[in-house]
C-alpha cells in the first residue's frame, strides 16, 4: 500500500518548485537539516531558524558525492576528511531519506561519522516519491531510505537500486490527544462520538487512507470535524488543544514530546507502514553505502529507531 | 505640449513591450489550465457531489468576509488617513502584517488568538460555549483576516488623495463629523472603496492557507473550492483542474460584472 507517515511528497508537490529543488544534499555537520518538514515547522514559528539552516545548505553537484579517490569538493568542505582515516572507508556517503526519518538519521549520521572518521555523511530529506524521482533522474545518492514500499518497488523497477531493499523499520497509527486528555479518550471508539472534536487526515492522502483502513477493521464510523491535508496538520491541531483527538503516526507522537499524549490501539496493526532501505545503483561510494545500511539495521540503528517510535521490521 | 504618440493605439513602445510581457506572464499559466482542461468529462466533473456546496460556500464566505472587511476596514482606513492618533505608522504596519504573513501562519495565529484555547477564544468558549475553529464562521474570519488589509490599503490611499477642503466646507456649513463622513467623504472615495472591496473579495475567494489551518476542511461546512482543489490534486488532478476552472470563471464573471455596474470607467 502506498502509505507513508509523513506524506511529504504530496506536500512538496504543493510547494513552489524552487523549494523542492533546494532539498538535495545538505551537509550534516555545518548546519543541520532542512527538509520538507521545515514547511510544517513554520507552523510553529520555527521558520526563521530553519530558513537560516536552509541557506546553509546548497544543492550539491555531482562532484559532491565523489568517491574515495578524488574528492575535491568533499575535502574542501569537510574538515574531517582531511584527517588520516581508517583505510576501509572514506569520502562522502550521500543518504536520501524519507522526511519522517529526519531526527533519527541525523543522529545516526553523526554517530556513524564518529565510528568511521574518514567518512562524511550527507543527508537529504524529502517525501519518498520525490527522492525516488531524483534518484531515478541520476541524483548522486549512495543510499535510499523510503517510508513506502511501493515507492521503493518503483525505484527497483526503474533500475535505480542495487541489490534487494531491506526492511529496517515500521510505523503504525496512534491516537493523539492534548495534554490532560480533555475529551477522556481511551480508544478508537471515541472517534465516533459527535460531542468530541476530532481531526483525521483526508482519505485522499496516505495517512487518511491508513486511518480509513483501521476504522474499517474496527467497525467504527468516525465523526471528524475536519479532514486535514496531512498528518502534521492533525498533530498541530492536537498540540494546540483545538481537537480532543486526532489520528497520527506513532513517530509523530514521539516527535511532539510532552505536548501530546499518545494512545495505542489494537486495530493499528491493520495499517502498518514498512520502511525499506537500499543501496542506489551506480552509487559513487558503494563501500560506505553498504556500511551505512548495515549501521542503520544494526544494534545502534535499531535502538535509535525504537527511541523515535519506529517498530522492528 | 502634447507629444505625438507613436502607433495607432497611442501607447509608446517603451511601455508597450513590458506591458505585453507582463500580460503574457499573467495569462500563460491560465492558458495552461485551459489547455489541460478535460472538456469531454467536464459536465460529469462539475456534477460531482460536493462541487456545488464547495462553490456555494466559497461565494457566501468570501462575500461575508468582504462585508466584515467593509464594516471594520473603512473606519480603520479613515483612522489611518485622517486621525492624529500617535503611532499611526506603527498601526499602518500592523494592518499590513497579514499581507506579508504566510497564510498558514496566519491560520495558526488565528487559532492561538481565537481558538478554543486561544488568548481570547478560551473566554468565548468558557463563558459562551462558542468554539470558532472548524465552523463556517471560522472560514469567514480567516478570509477576512487575510483579505481586509487589501481594502484598508486601497481606501486609505483614496482618502489621502481626496481633497479635504470639501470636508472642511461641509463642516463650515454646519455638518457634524458623522454627517460629513457619510455625505461627503464616503461618496468622494467611493471608487476606492469599491476597488478595495473587489480586491478583498477576490483575495478571500482564493484563500487557502489560513482557512485550512483555522477552519479545517469539512465538506459542506468549511471546505471551500481552493481546499477542494488541493485535495483533488492528491488523487485526481483532472478534477482539480475542473474545479480551478470553475472558480476562475465565476470570479471573472463577478469581477467583470462589478466593474461594469459599479466601477465602470474608473478602473
Amino acid at each position: 500500500m502506498a502509505e507513508h507517515p509523513m506524506d511529504h511528497a504530496r506536500r512538496a508537490a504543493a510547494l513552489p518548485r524552487s523549494n523542492r529543488q533546494r532539498t538535495p544534499a545538505c551537509r550534516v555537520r555545518p548546519s543541520g537539516i532542512a527538509t520538507g518538514r521545515s514547511a510544517r515547522l513554520s507552523l510553529l514559528g520555527l521558520v526563521a531558524v530553519l530558513t537560516i539552516t536552509l541557506a546553509g545548505c546548497s544543492a550539491s553537484t555531482s562532484g559532491a558525492a565523489a568517491g574515495p579517490s578524488a574528492s575535491p569538493k568533499g575535502a574542501l568542505a569537510s574538515p574531517t576528511s582531511d584527517r588520516p582515516s581508517v583505510p576501509a572507508l572514506s569520502g562522502n556517503v550521500v543518504v536520501f531519506a524519507a522526511a519522517s526519518l529526519t531526527k533519527t538519521f541525523t543522529d545516526l549520521a553523526h554517530s556513524f561519522e564518529s565510528a568511521h572518521p574518514g567518512v562524511h555523511v550527507q543527508l537529504s530529506f524529502g517525501g519518498s516519491p520525490t527522492l525516488a524521482q531524483q534518484i531515478e533522474q541520476g541524483a548522486p545518492a549512495d543510499v535510499f531510505a523510503s517510508a513506502d514500499q511501493a515507492v521503493m518497488a518503483q525505484a527497483v523497477k526503474a533500475a535505480a537500486i542495487a541489490g534487494t531493499p531491506q526492511t529496517f523499520a515500521t510505523n503504525v497509527l496512534e491516537i493523539a490527544v492534548p495534554v490532560g486528555n480533555p475529551g477522556h479518550v481511551t480508544s478508537l471508539a471515541a472517534f465516533a462520538d459527535p460531542s468530541l472534536r476530532i481531526a483525521v487526515c483526508a482519505v485522499q492522502v496516505p495517512c487518511g487512507a491508513a486511518s480509513a483502513k483501521v476504522f474499517a477493521v474496527a467497525g467504527i464510523t468516525p465523526r471528524p470535524d475536519t479532514l486535514e491535508q496531512d498528518v502534521t496538520a492533525v498533530l498541530t491541531k492536537v498540540e494546540l488543544g483545538e481537537v480532543d483527538a486526532g489520528l497520527v503516526y506513532r513517530t509523530d507522537v514521539a516527535v511532539a514530546g510532552a505536548k501530546v499524549l499518545g494512545i495505542p490501539f489494537p486495530q493499528s496493526g491493520a495499517a502498518v507502514n514498512i520502511y525499506p532501505i537500499a543501496q542506489v545503483a551506480h552509487a559513487p561510494n558503494p563501500a560506505a553505502a553498504v556500511a551505512f545500511i548495515d549501521y542503520v539495521r544494526g544494534p545502534i540503528g535499531r535502538q535509535a529507531l525504537a527511541q523515535a517510535g519506529f517498530g522492528s521490521p | 505640449m502634447r507629444r505625438r504618440q507613436p502607433g495607432a493605439s497611442g501607447v509608446p513602445v517603451i511601455l508597450l513591450v513590458p506591458a505585453l510581457v507582463g500580460l503574457a506572464f499573467l495569462v500563460i499559466p491560465l492558458l495552461g489550465l485551459l489547455v489541460r482542461t478535460p472538456w469531454s468529462s467536464l459536465p460529469g466533473q462539475l456534477a460531482a457531489p460536493g462541487v456545488r456546496s464547495a462553490l456555494q460556500l466559497s461565494l457566501v464566505s468570501a462575500t461575508l468576509a468582504t462585508a466584515v472587511s467593509l464594516v471594520l476596514g473603512v473606519p480603520l482606513a479613515w483612522v489611518l488617513a485622517r486621525s492624529r492618533v500617535p503611532g499611526r505608522s506603527m498601526l499602518r504596519a500592523l494592518v499590513t502584517v497579514p499581507l506579508v504573513l504566510p497564510p498558514v501562519v496566519g491560520g495558526v495565529a488565528l487559532l492561538l488568538g481565537l481558538g478554543r484555547r486561544g488568548v481570547l477564544g478560551q473566554y468565548l468558549f468558557s463563558w459562551f460555549g462558542i468554539s470558532l475553529p472548524f465552523s463556517t464562521a471560522a472560514v469567514v474570519l480567516a478570509e477576512a483576516f487575510v483579505a481586509m488589509p487589501f481594502l484598508v490599503v486601497a481606501v486609505e490611499g483614496a482618502l489621502r488623495a481626496a481633497d479635504q477642503r470639501y470636508e472642511q466646507a461641509a463642516a463650515t456649513l454646519g455638518a457634524d463629523r458623522w454627517t460629513t463622513f457619510r455625505r461627503v467623504t464616503v461618496p468622494m472615495v467611493a471608487p476606492g472603496i469599491v476597488s478595495g472591496a473587489v480586491l478583498c473579495w477576490a483575495r478571500a475567494l482564493g484563500e487557502f492557507g489560513a482557512t485550512i489551518t483555522f477552519a479545517g476542511n469539512f465538506p459542506g461546512r468549511t471546505q471551500t473550492v481552493p481546499l477542494a482543489v488541493y485535495l483533488a490534486l492528491q488523487t485526481d488532478p483532472q478534477a482539480a483542474i475542473v474545479l480551478s476552472l470553475l472558480m476562475l470563471s465565476v470570479s471573472v464573471l463577478v469581477l467583470v460584472g462589478l466593474r461594469g455596474r459599479w466601477a465602470g470607467g474608473l478602473a
